[in-house]
């Protein structure tokens, strides 16, 4: 049932009117970064009380504005959607918490900048989960760019506009040479009124071989997503500071793109009528190679947040490959693979900016023995790394689980060696850096230093999300709910 | 008083063109002495010196009949929406076969008529703290000009008669030559001279083209040339398709469509930034306007695309200039150059979204008619305030401006979003319309150029605020290194004075107003368009 309500619009504003507050109090750190946790409880609580509405198989929808003629901005809320809300305001409020710890200790400047376009940032992110058209996503999309560049380049130096440059080109230069056009073109053919739908609004309006090239198109066009060859922005915005890498780009910005592409697969061209042309394969094949050459550039990296980003490259491409073998059990693993790589993610990347804001270390060939001096960090880092690898007891293994099992579903079993391999690769890299902290001797000026954690918020933040995973895997929900009700999906018998 | 809005509206800033050269007549022994201070004070910052009173008087009758103006086109917009097609004869000798001043306002004229008024308007605004400075003892003349100029624009979108609209030309076209010889240096002078040249054939050939017209049909009346050249078979008649090709010629060097731009570049880089921010959103949108008004009301779509059938070569052409000037704009260091080859790859998105013979492509050129003009009113005026702030031309003298001049780079940035196409501002949606419209006509080639030159101006404009953004300020004594990053180092505000800033804010907030109601404008300047039957038109 459709509900009518105008609660996905306050979710998605409570934070751009924080921007106000955030930068009138400017001066005033305390009171600045009140206004940042006001918006983000109030964001999550709003999201929160649509909750229950949309496990009741409701959707919610609200019209903000008849922008074109026959296209509005508008919202709808479905569990997809709700899911991935749910992530991203409730990971907010822990980013902030780390984030005032981080930036406090580092004695970062311009940080009322920072924290406006934060909050900024997280509206975009939730528009693009509540839009219900691709025009609304496009925009919110865009808005997303946009207001995360001065966070990447915050630093404002050599390296900063490099990645700055980087990040733009391809996310800007991919939305508008391939997202926009191929928006353009679906709105021409459907005559203007399209909206996700489950059955999929371009079925049966298209041959097969502009389908091919509109896929194409537009999954490439949303390069958030991570795809190769559109993926070195990612490593390039790993100069920004480790909160905004942390949040915006191991959960806020990367998911908008995998979430983008996910709603490009259902609900504009819809999974049904992709079995019936048959296209979906050629991205596969463009995911699965990207999940295992990512892994192996990983592997090489020594920077840490450098290796972290061609992890999250890997784990999104997990996520587009999900979607693509078109199967039930692979599309809701994809869901939860969204929800359960966040919190792992997130708290690897804590780790490595507690790490650097303790001891001033990038590398992990100067980690060894760390992990006597930061002992909570280097647990919450082993931790969050079991749940990316997809090791009991963290959440990251039942999104794993369904993953595979879509493979199955899908009768691709090349696709299920892929996962595997790229497991055990995960575990490759991961692992090494685990065993150097805690079992190598640490270099000899260090010997005695005893314990030396970061500032204490960020401990706290990196200590909740990794609780977090490891609560996941004992109560998977309320994302395992949402992720099975994939609302309005419709899966034609495989034959 | 309603129902003579349409003559109230060129009256107005006619009389006070009058007015004003008037009571600049008193002055020259002032002249003197207030150029003689402007240099004197040459090496200090030029605070706006206190006008004086005759220039004060003169300032406000520009302003004041340009509020009339836009008051009036408000009105004029309201009673087209409420019943349609206004005629109105001055002196009420209505003659359609012989030369009567017919004045005609339909859906899509009231539109840009708004948008002329309203350009005007915010522009005059602005000048009042440029003019004593810029021109120093020509304030009257200044004005003057600026009043005929606008009044000549605003005329030419109103005429409902060929000829009327020549003289109406070149009224605009006089008074724009005379605004940007006023530039101070040498070079000024040179491309108003460029400009005139270029600017009188354009406008000859045009006439050329009536003439024949004329000649052929016996009838200057733009709405009646139409039937006559249908009733009287007409359409294989070689002088028509000749007299339709001078007046295409002589619009578009008018309106500077690549390769006849030349005039362009220079007119508004060395231009007083006043004349500049008045000239370069209106002159060659208004002359896009008199090309679609010729393609659909004189000559008639029916003629202009089935009977010559030339679209897609124009639609070429168009292609070309997109591409071309986008390239040329790249190579550019000064601001205002860059940003006047925008505008002539701006009109190849227009010529190109016209000449793709359907509905959504004319719509896309209509509608960008209007958010062109506020983009580009928002961008000069923008730039016009940096270069006065910065004393420096180039691109690379704007380091550090986020922090000294955030109002102003904030809507330099929003002008900026608006030519890359980023939503909700107005760029966006006439990309929108005019991609569209190139999709459903099949032109694959128009598409690329236009996404061409939206990534071209991403890199453009980025490069800019790069610089405003990363370079550190240039500063006397460089104090603190750029590493030290500490929240103290607050950067002093230093914004231009209110009456600059202001009217920049609001032609800021019009780029977004026009992005936001895209829809309200695109459905009033449809009701004229549908009786058009052009192709996927009617929705």
């Amino acid at each position: 049932m459709e509900i009518l309500s105008s609660k996905p619009l306050l979710a998605c504003a409570v934070s751009l009117f924080a921007v106000i507050p955030i930068v009138l109090f400017g001066r005033r750190p305390n009171v600045r970064e009140g206004f940042t946790f006001l918006a983000a409880v109030l964001k999550f609580g709003v999201v929160l009380s649509m909750l229950p509405l949309v496990l009741k198989g409701h959707v919610i929808k609200h019209t903000v504005w008849q922008i074109l003629p026959n296209v509005a901005i508008e919202f709808r809320v479905d569990s997809f959607g709700m899911l991935f809300a749910l992530v991203a305001s409730s990971l907010w409020i822990v980013t902030s918490l780390y984030a005032v710890g981080y930036m406090r200790a580092l004695k970062e400047h311009s940080q009322t900048r920072f924290y406006a376009f934060f909050a900024v940032a997280l509206s975009a992110t939730l528009g693009v989960a509540f839009s219900a058209n691709l025009l609304t996503m496009y925009l919110f999309y865009e808005l997303l760019s946009l207001s995360t560049y001065p966070l990447v380049t915050h630093h404002q130096d050599k390296e900063a506009r490099t990645g700055g440059r980087t990040y733009l080109t391809y996310l800007l230069g991919t939305s508008v040479a391939f997202a926009l056009p191929a928006m353009i073109y679906c709105y021409a053919k459907t005559g203007g009124a399209m909206e996700f739908s489950g059955a999929g609004a371009l079925a049966g309006s298209i041959e097969p071989g502009a389908a091919l090239v509109l896929l194409l198109l537009l999954v490439f066009g949303f390069a958030k997503g991570g795809l190769m060859p559109f993926h070195s922005w990612l490593p390039g915005a790993m100069v920004a500071p480790t909160p905004v890498s942390a949040l915006l780009h191991a959960v806020a910005v990367v998911k908008v793109g995998v979430f983008c592409i996910f709603r490009v697969f259902t609900g504009v061209f819809g999974v049904g009528f992709l079995q019936e042309l048959g296209i979906a394969t050629i991205i596969s094949i463009v995911a699965a190679f990207t999940v295992v050459a990512s892994s192996l550039i990983a592997l090489s990296q020594d920077s840490l947040k450098r290796r972290l980003a061609f992890s999250t490259i890997g784990q999104l491409a997990y996520i587009t490959l999900g979607v693509s073998l078109l199967s039930k059990q692979g599309v809701t693993g994809s869901q939860m693979h969204i929800a359960m790589h966040a919190f792992g993610k997130i708290t690897l990347f804590f780790c490595a900016g507690a790490i650097f804001q303790a001891s001033g270390k990038k590398y992990i060939s100067q980690l060894a023995g760390i992990g006597r001096r930061m002992p909570l960090t280097m647990t919450a880092f082993t931790i969050g790394a079991m749940s990316v690898v997809g090791l009991p007891p963290t959440g990251g293994l039942w999104s794993k689980f369904y993953l595979v099992s879509g493979t199955v579903e899908a009768g691709q079993y090349s696709m299920m060696w892929v996962y595997l391999l790229s497991s055990f690769l995960n575990a490759v890299y991961f692992f090494p850096i685990v065993f150097h902290a805690f079992f190598r001797k640490p270099p000899d000026g260090e010997l005695n230093g005893g314990l030396k954690e970061a500032h204490p918020c960020c401990v706290a933040a990196l200590c909740v999300t990794a609780i977090v995973s490891v609560l996941l895997f004992f109560s998977p929900d309320p994302f395992f709910s949402l992720a099975k009700m994939t609302t309005g999906i419709s899966f034609a018998p495989i034959e | 008083m309603a129902e003579h809005a349409p003559v109230i509206l060129l009256l107005a800033p006619l009389f006070a063109a009058i007015a004003v050269s008037l009571a600049g007549i008193r002055l020259p022994a002032k002249a003197a002495s207030v150029a003689e201070e402007s240099t004197g004070a040459a090496g200090e910052i030029p605070a706006p010196a206190l006008p004086a009173k005759e220039d004060q008087l003169c300032y406000l009758l520009t302003i004041g009949a340009l509020a009339i103006s836009l008051v009036a086109s408000l009105t004029m917009l309201g009673q087209t929406i409420d019943s349609g097609v206004i005629q109105y004869f001055v002196g009420n000798w209505s003659s359609p076969l012989g030369i009567g001043i017919e004045l005609r306002v339909d859906h899509i004229n009231a539109v840009a008529l708004v948008m002329i008024s309203a350009v005007a308007l915010i522009t005059a605004f602005y000048s009042g703290s440029r003019v004593a400075e810029e021109t120093p003892g020509k304030e009257p003349q200044f004005y003057a000009m600026f009043l005929l100029s606008v009044m000549g624009l605003m005329g030419m979108t109103v005429a409902g008669d060929a000829f009327n609209l020549y003289v109406l030309l070149e009224v605009a076209s006089l008074s724009g030559y005379a605004l940007v010889a006023m530039g101070e240096k040498r070079r000024a002078s040179v491309a108003a001279f460029n400009y005139i040249i270029m600017g009188t054939i354009g406008a000859s050939f045009y006439l050329l083209g009536v003439g024949y017209l004329y000649i052929k049909t016996g009838s200057l009346n733009m709405a009646g040339i139409q039937g006559i050249i249908a009733e009287q078979g007409l359409q294989g008649s070689k002088t028509i398709q000749i007299a339709f090709i001078l007046i295409l010629l002589g619009v578009w060097i008018k309106m500077a469509f690549f390769p006849l731009h030349g005039w362009l570049a220079n007119a508004y880089s060395y231009s007083p930034s006043s004349s500049a921010c008045l000239l370069a959103p209106l002159v060659t949108k208004v002359s896009i306007y008199i090309m679609i008004r010729m393609m659909l009301t004189v000559f008639g779509p029916f003629y202009v695309f089935t009977t010559l059938d030339w679209g897609s070569v124009v639609v070429w052409l168009a292609t070309i200039a997109i591409v071309a000037a986008s390239i040329i704009a790249l190579c550019q260091t000064e601001l205002k150059k860059m940003l006047s080859y925008l505008i002539v790859a701006e009109v190849g998105y227009m010529v190109g979204g016209a000449w793709l013979g359907n509905h959504f492509g004319m719509v896309g050129a209509i509608y960008h008619i209007i958010s062109d003009g506020f983009m580009t009113l928002c961008l000069f005026l923008a730039s016009s305030i940096l270069i006065f702030k910065t004393k420096q031309n180039t691109i690379a003298g704007l380091a550090g401006l986020y922090k000294k001049m955030p109002l102003t780079m904030g809507a330099f940035t929003l002008g900026a979003l608006s030519m890359i196409g980023a939503p909700p501002t107005c760029g966006f949606f006439s990309k929108y319309y005019l991609i569209r419209g190139g999709i459903e006509a099949g032109h694959w080639e128009y598409v690329g150029a236009l996404l061409f030159s939206s990534l071209v101006n991403a890199i453009l404009f980025f490069r800019i605020i790069e610089v405003a953004y990363f370079n550190p300020l240039p500063k006397e004594g460089e104090s603190h290194g750029h590493d030290d990053h500490d929240e103290s180092e607050r950067v002093r505000w230093d914004e231009a004075p209110a009456s600059m800033v202001a009217p920049l804010l609001i032609a800021a907030s019009g780029v977004l107003f026009v992005g936001l109601y895209n829809r309200e404008i695109v459905t009033v300047i449809e009701q004229t368009l549908n009786t058009y039957a052009l192709v996927g038109g009617g929705g």
